[in-house]
């Protein structure tokens, strides 16, 4: 029996590799290394809650129905009986209420859209602070961002298709964010909508952009991702043994199929067992969507929470005497929400995407970069993180501050007008904090590798002096606490040559030097075998 | 004793027990039912007077003995009307723990025979709201599909869109309205407490208040998707997703990311 099937097995494969040559393709692959870590799974969690959100808007699409035709409703919900709206909601009431396993499908998609972008947010967070986008993986995170940017695009156009008051509030807010744009603004809108808001077209567009458009970029990005994944080899921990030049990991076949063919199963159960369990988005208490009623707890979903936060800090009287909205020539320039929904998302984005860039022109290095950093070794870069992780959680704050008073049964104006302030200091400070710990952690790292592990043995000498015993660190812990790089700030060459002449690109050279130095004036430099050496000796 | 055994086993004793049943609960049902009826119609004359001492003992302090109301303190009660007693009474609401933005539901202080005489005594000062009958504000009555769109248009801005709850400005809010008993709800449309806006018979029909009050009591069958997380909106639905969806998984990374050692 056993042979037989190993033979028809064979035959299977020789049939396949004979007309297609694709053995050659998965014994390369098969023998792909990867290294092995927790955190290098958190792309593949965006990666797997995409395909269940491919999976349940395949099964979605066939019972949505993106139009704005008015229909009035009949059927289960006692609460919308008789109550007009557009066929697009009512489809949504119906592949809740009516289809089998409707609702659970909607919540499924929902959470998993949820999942996605926190999925692709922390894996971000990961390639950031253990500085996995240098030389050569600039671009690949620049198709990340990408990604990250469609994410949000593909979320915000499925937030807004049931046509429920919830998402055309959000829409609504879009729209006016569109005309706050100088001179175009409001062609844009009126191009984007079809004529005025809301217009009988927007539903129709935004299911194309939301089931083809997107997605079908979003794969493409995927693809790109992963291929430049597998051509620049994954980047690895520093660990025993582990270079720039090498790859120390298991090969793809056997161990990491299974584990990551199974965590797909793992992510989908929890994505199911969330859903099961916990509503979302209960457009049946939102209604159909109405110009007039906005009730209290109206906000987007959580990725695009921090404009809305944005708009929400921003005051529309500067010190109480600038205004912020200003009548030129008969036209209204409303930098109230010009500033906050987009100047301010387009630096904060720009400098997430370009960030690759700045750090490159501090270190002024040109070699490849295959094994990560601790955080702590990038003091800089890591309280950088740190200071836009606690900008953008101020911002997400503030779009829920009506959420957090009633909660902690605060002042709505008293919780704005701390974060109006917050969010220029806690950035900063949050900067300087991280930068401390780091470097604490740093002189903690030299002084393990010079003096070794406490033991708590204590032990009397001969003289009578009282001795702790140090353990001395084996060669792969040190291994760890040492070999990262010792980066000094740029030297530049003088601006004029001995001849007096100024030199070309003195300038750009200066402010790279200046960058430089804000990143490495101040460092702790790894323990050298030199240091090391005297402090053995010493010891003993 | 023998002839009362004998008919213990008569063919018509159980019919006869039944209706014996019935005529004892119905009577004293009836007993009741007309008592407090008598009740009723006896509360104006004798429980203001009850409802005044109670006044002075436990209000005036704020309200002034002849509650007038102090500036800047407490308001005139004058022509608020019972509707408005019951409500801040029988909620807790008043009398008032401690000043703060808003007064706050708390556990009622006063037995609902006290809620009347008090409610009585307010009554006499001067016209105003009456509290509203049963048929008035039973929600079986009433059209749910109705009150949810007459809720969203006049109520969801602040208490959210199915009664959750919503924060004012400077510390006030907009109370969840799940544990209030209908009487209250309609009481609180109709008198405008604290913050609320009063939602007269012509802003609101009689109809409209009981179709309202319908839409809130279909909240208490829960959502049809599952726990709903406060039913405050996204804020919530994207924490559960951070904390409860990837914190599981990220979980479930390190425990996959593990080496078998």
């Amino acid at each position: 029996m056993g042979a037989r099937l190993d033979a028809a097995a064979a035959g299977t494969a020789n049939y396949v590799d004979e007309r297609t040559s694709i053995g050659g393709f998965v014994k390369f692959f098969a023998r792909k290394l990867f290294p092995d870590h927790w955190s290098f799974m958190l792309g593949e969690i965006a990666l797997y809650s995409f395909v269940v959100l491919l999976l349940s808007g395949v099964f979605l699409t066939a019972f949505f129905v993106p139009s704005m035709t008015i229909v009035t409703y009949d059927g289960p919900l006692a609460t919308m009986q008789g109550v007009e709206m557009s066929e697009a909601f009512a489809s949504t009431l119906h592949m809740s209420f009516e289809v089998p396993g409707g609702l659970l499908m909607r919540q499924i998609h929902h959470w998993s859209a949820l999942l996605f972008t926190a999925a692709i947010v922390t894996h971000m967070a990961r390639v950031f602070f253990t500085g996995a986008f240098r030389k050569p993986r600039e671009l690949n995170w620049l198709v990340g961002f990408t990604l990250m940017i469609l994410s949000l695009a593909a979320g915000f156009s499925g937030y807004s298709l049931p046509d429920d008051v919830l998402s055309g509030n959000g829409l609504r807010i879009i729209e006016g964010v569109f005309r706050s744009i100088p001179i175009v603004g409001e062609y844009a809108s009126y191009w984007v909508f079809g004529g005025e808001f809301p217009g009988e077209i927007l539903i129709p567009r935004l299911f194309t952009m939301h089931i083809l458009l997107v997605p079908g970029l979003i794969l493409v990005l995927i693809a790109l991702h992963l291929f430049l994944v597998f051509l620049h080899k994954h980047t690895q921990y520093p660990g025993g043994g582990r270079t720039h030049k090498n790859v120390v990991g298991l090969p793809l076949f056997p161990v990491y199929t299974a584990k990551a063919g199974g965590f797909f199963f793992v992510v989908f159960g929890i994505v199911a067992l969330v859903a099961a369990v916990f509503t979302i988005n209960p457009v049946w208490n939102y209604g159909p969507y109405d110009p007039s009623p906005v009730s209290a707890g109206t906000q987007p979903d959580w990725y695009i929470l921090f404009v809305d936060g944005a708009l929400r800090l921003m005051p529309g009287w500067l010190f109480d005497i600038i205004p912020m909205e200003w009548e030129l020539w008969g036209y209204t320039l409303s930098l109230n929400i010009l500033i906050p929904a987009v100047i301010l998302p387009g630096l904060f984005f720009g400098f997430v995407a370009l960030y690759p860039f700045i750090e490159a022109w501090a270190t002024g290095d040109r070699g490849e970069k295959h094994v990560l950093d601790r955080p702590r070794n990038a003091p800089v870069r890591t309280g950088i993180g740190v200071a836009t992780i606690t900008f953008y959680v101020i911002l997400v704050m503030e779009g829920s501050n009506d959420i957090i008073a009633n909660l902690f049964h605060l002042s709505l104006n008293d919780l704005t007008y701390f974060f109006r302030i917050g969010i220029f200091v806690l950035p900063a400070l949050a900067f300087w904090i991280t930068r401390r710990l780091c470097f604490g952690l740093q002189r903690k790292d030299r002084e393990l590798v010079l003096h070794g592990k406490e033991t708590g043995r204590i032990v009397r000498h001969e003289h009578g002096e009282y001795q702790e015993v140090h353990e001395p660190l084996t060669d792969d812990e040190r291994w760890i606490l040492v070999s990262y790089e010792d980066i000094a700030p740029l030297e530049i060459e003088p601006e004029f040559n001995d001849r007096g002449v100024r030199r070309k690109g003195y300038r750009w050279d200066r402010f790279k030097q200046q960058l430089s130095r804000i990143y490495f004036e101040k460092r702790i430099s790894p323990v050298t075998p030199e240091e090391l050496a005297e402090a053995q000796h010493s010891h003993h | 004793m023998n002839a009362l055994a004998r008919h213990r086993y008569h063919r018509a004793a159980p019919v006869v027990l039944v209706l014996l049943l019935l005529a004892l609960v119905t009577g004293i049902a009836a007993a009741v039912s007309t008592a407090s009826s008598a009740d009723a119609a006896t509360t104006t004359a004798d429980d203001a007077a009850e409802g005044e001492k109670l006044f002075a003992a436990n209000c005036a302090s704020c309200h002034g003995l002849d509650a007038t109301g102090t500036d800047g303190v407490a308001p005139s009660l004058v022509g608020v009307g019972a509707a408005a007693v019951d409500f801040q009474v029988g909620t807790g609401r008043m009398p008032m723990q401690a000043s703060g933005p808003q007064a706050p539901a708390k556990r009622t202080q006063f037995s609902q025979e006290e809620i009347s005489q008090l409610a009585a005594f307010v009554a006499s000062l001067g016209a105003g709201p009456a509290i509203p009958t049963a048929e008035q504000v039973d929600p079986e009555l009433g059209d749910a599909a109705n009150g949810m769109e007459l809720f969203r248009t006049n109520c969801a801005m602040c208490h959210g869109s199915v009664g959750g709850g919503g924060a004012l400005t400077q510390g006030k809010f907009a109370p969840s309205l799940w544990e209030t008993t209908p009487t209250h709800i309609y009481e609180a449309m109709l008198t405008g407490p604290q913050s609320m806006p009063v939602f007269n018979d012509a802003n609101i029909t009689p109809e409209g208040k009981r179709n309202i009050i319908a839409y809130i009591e279909a909240q208490d069958a829960g959502s049809p998707g599952g726990l709903r997380l406060g039913a405050i909106g996204p804020v919530a639905e994207g924490m559960w997703g951070w904390l409860v969806a990837l914190g599981l998984i990220i979980a479930s990374t390190v425990w996959i990311g593990a080496r078998s050692s």
